[in-house]
């Protein structure tokens, strides 16, 4: 893959989060019915930092979850790709206002996936989409509450987001298949 | 995403295939932890349990295993079937085939029966056991249930107890686990083993004393003194005498070893009466372990199978 074009670099990552945080906090008014879930692999650390904003803020210890949604997923008769990540939620969700983070909102069937493995886990008051990029070309009705950066792009192209927890560097740039 | 169309021999696996399964059992077994213990992934898949000798337990994990995919899994077995008004096996196996099924578990008292059958047809198969041959997923949990308690496989002493020359679990066993480098150890008696011992590729001991204190791992297997042709043992105390796990030699084995078996015990056989009341006490002891971890397997198995294009 060929990198065309950065977009976001560390401090850029860092600005956007600390916004989320507070527009969760906002919107939600407070921190005290929220859990953090985060859609492996990258939904995870984002989830975390987002997290870890909230409570230096708020002065509390908030729940976090990882889930792999492999399972889920709607194209798995075709092509199944095995699932190496964990789902780990050791909490209750009902009636809980569920913070869900992922890294790219891009078609949609990620976060229609990660809604129906949540709905098997119980009933939760409210489930709010949290993005760090939405690329646009939805193929279904889904929309995130929260967006770290609009990326128009062509669709073949990639967005290749980067994670200091996972690939020693935060960057998020578009790429283009050669 | 398996090298391999059929799982017929435990050697049908190579070792990236089992370390996927290994991966894969995991993220199944969280599923198991679940209040709802149900994936959509396999909807609309069908899957056909062909059993011509009878079991429980092997069956109902498949069966469980397929249902918490959400796959339809229907029930065959041999003695309310066809066979009886005299079809042929090849004839069942391609009326069941042309039902449109994607997947076949199958068992049967034959060894060699699962080679025999996959060169007729063209649906990925699964042997749940032939004759004395294989029995490959059990020994996939069985590896699963030593992965879980143990960090690396390498170097780790095994000694597998019993009946060896009867049993398609050792056969499938002791070369899995000799695969992924453990040291393996069989105890038996000349009478209990098959002619060529070389093909085990393992240490051979007569008397379960002599390896009690040194092994990781204890695997007894089912001695069954009811269902034999000719006697292998003089007696039931002479067995225990060599061969057989009481609370004495538990006692022995060292800390952080784990015992196993493939079920279902025969008490004050293989294993004492005692050592089953008590062994739930005992954080070694993994027989019913084992059973919770078959399922993921299976799961595990079918999930990657079905996505095999």
């Amino acid at each position: 893959m060929k990198e065309k074009a950065s977009i976001l670099n560390e401090n850029d990552i860092e600005r956007i989060l600390k916004r989320i945080s507070h527009e969760i906090i906002e919107r939600n008014k407070g921190s005290k019915n929220l859990v953090f879930i985060g859609i492996q692999k990258r939904g995870v650390p984002l989830a975390v930092r987002i997290a870890k904003n909230i409570e230096e803020l708020e002065k509390n210890n908030l729940k976090i979850g990882r889930l792999d949604i492999t399972f889920y997923r709607d194209d798995v008769g075709s092509k199944i790709k095995p699932a190496i990540e964990i789902t780990d939620i050791p909490f209750e969700i009902d009636d809980k206002d569920i913070i869900l983070v992922d890294d790219v909102l891009f078609t949609g069937r990620t976060i229609r996936a990660s809604l129906d493995a949540i709905i098997d886990f119980g009933r939760p008051k409210t489930i709010q989409l949290v993005v760090l990029v939405d690329r646009g070309h939805r193929e279904l009705p889904i929309r995130a509450d929260y967006v770290g950066k609009n990326i128009p792009t062509a669709r073949d192209e990639f967005v290749e987001v980067r994670l200091k927890e996972i690939d020693d560097i935060d960057m998020v740039t578009i790429c283009q298949a050669e | 995403m398996l090298s391999t169309k059929n799982i017929i021999s435990i050697d049908d696996l190579s070792v990236d295939d089992i370390n996927l399964i290994m991966e894969n059992a995991d993220s199944f077994y969280e599923v198991l932890g679940r209040e709802f213990k149900k994936l959509p992934t396999l909807r609309g898949k069908t899957i056909i349990n062909l059993f011509f000798e009878s079991s429980t337990r092997t069956r109902t994990s498949f069966e469980i295993a397929a249902k918490r995919l959400s796959a339809d899994l229907i029930n065959f077995s041999a003695s309310t079937s066809s066979l009886k008004k005299g079809e042929s096996i090849i004839d069942t196996i391609k009326t069941i085939q042309s039902m449109m099924i994607d997947l076949l578990i199958m068992r049967h008292p034959d060894s060699g029966a699962m080679n025999f059958i996959a060169g007729n047809i063209d649906v990925p198969l699964i042997n749940a056991g032939d004759g004395k041959h294989q029995h490959p997923t059990q020994a996939l949990l069985d590896l699963y249930t030593i992965k879980k308690s143990f960090k690396d496989f390498k170097g780790l002493k095994v000694a597998i107890a019993g009946d060896i020359l009867n049993s398609r679990v050792a056969r499938s066993d002791i070369k899995l686990f000799r695969r992924m480098g453990m040291d393996v150890t069989i105890v038996s008696a000349p009478m209990l083993l098959p002619v060529n011992l070389e093909y085990f590729d393992s240490n051979y001991v007569y008397d379960i004393e002599k390896i009690i204190e040194d092994i990781d791992i204890l695997y007894m297997l089912r001695m069954q003194f009811e269902r034999q042709d000719r006697k292998y043992y003089p007696s039931i105390k002479e067995y225990n005498r060599f061969l057989s796990l009481n609370m004495e030699r538990l006692k022995k084995m060292k800390k952080g070893s784990i015992i196993m078996h493939p079920g279902p015990v025969n008490r004050g056989i293989e294993i004492s009466e005692n050592v089953m009341n008590h062994g739930e006490n005992y954080s070694g002891f993994k027989i019913n372990t084992q059973v919770t971890n078959g399922v993921a397997v299976r799961m595990a198995l079918i999930y990657l199978m079905l996505g095999s294009t």
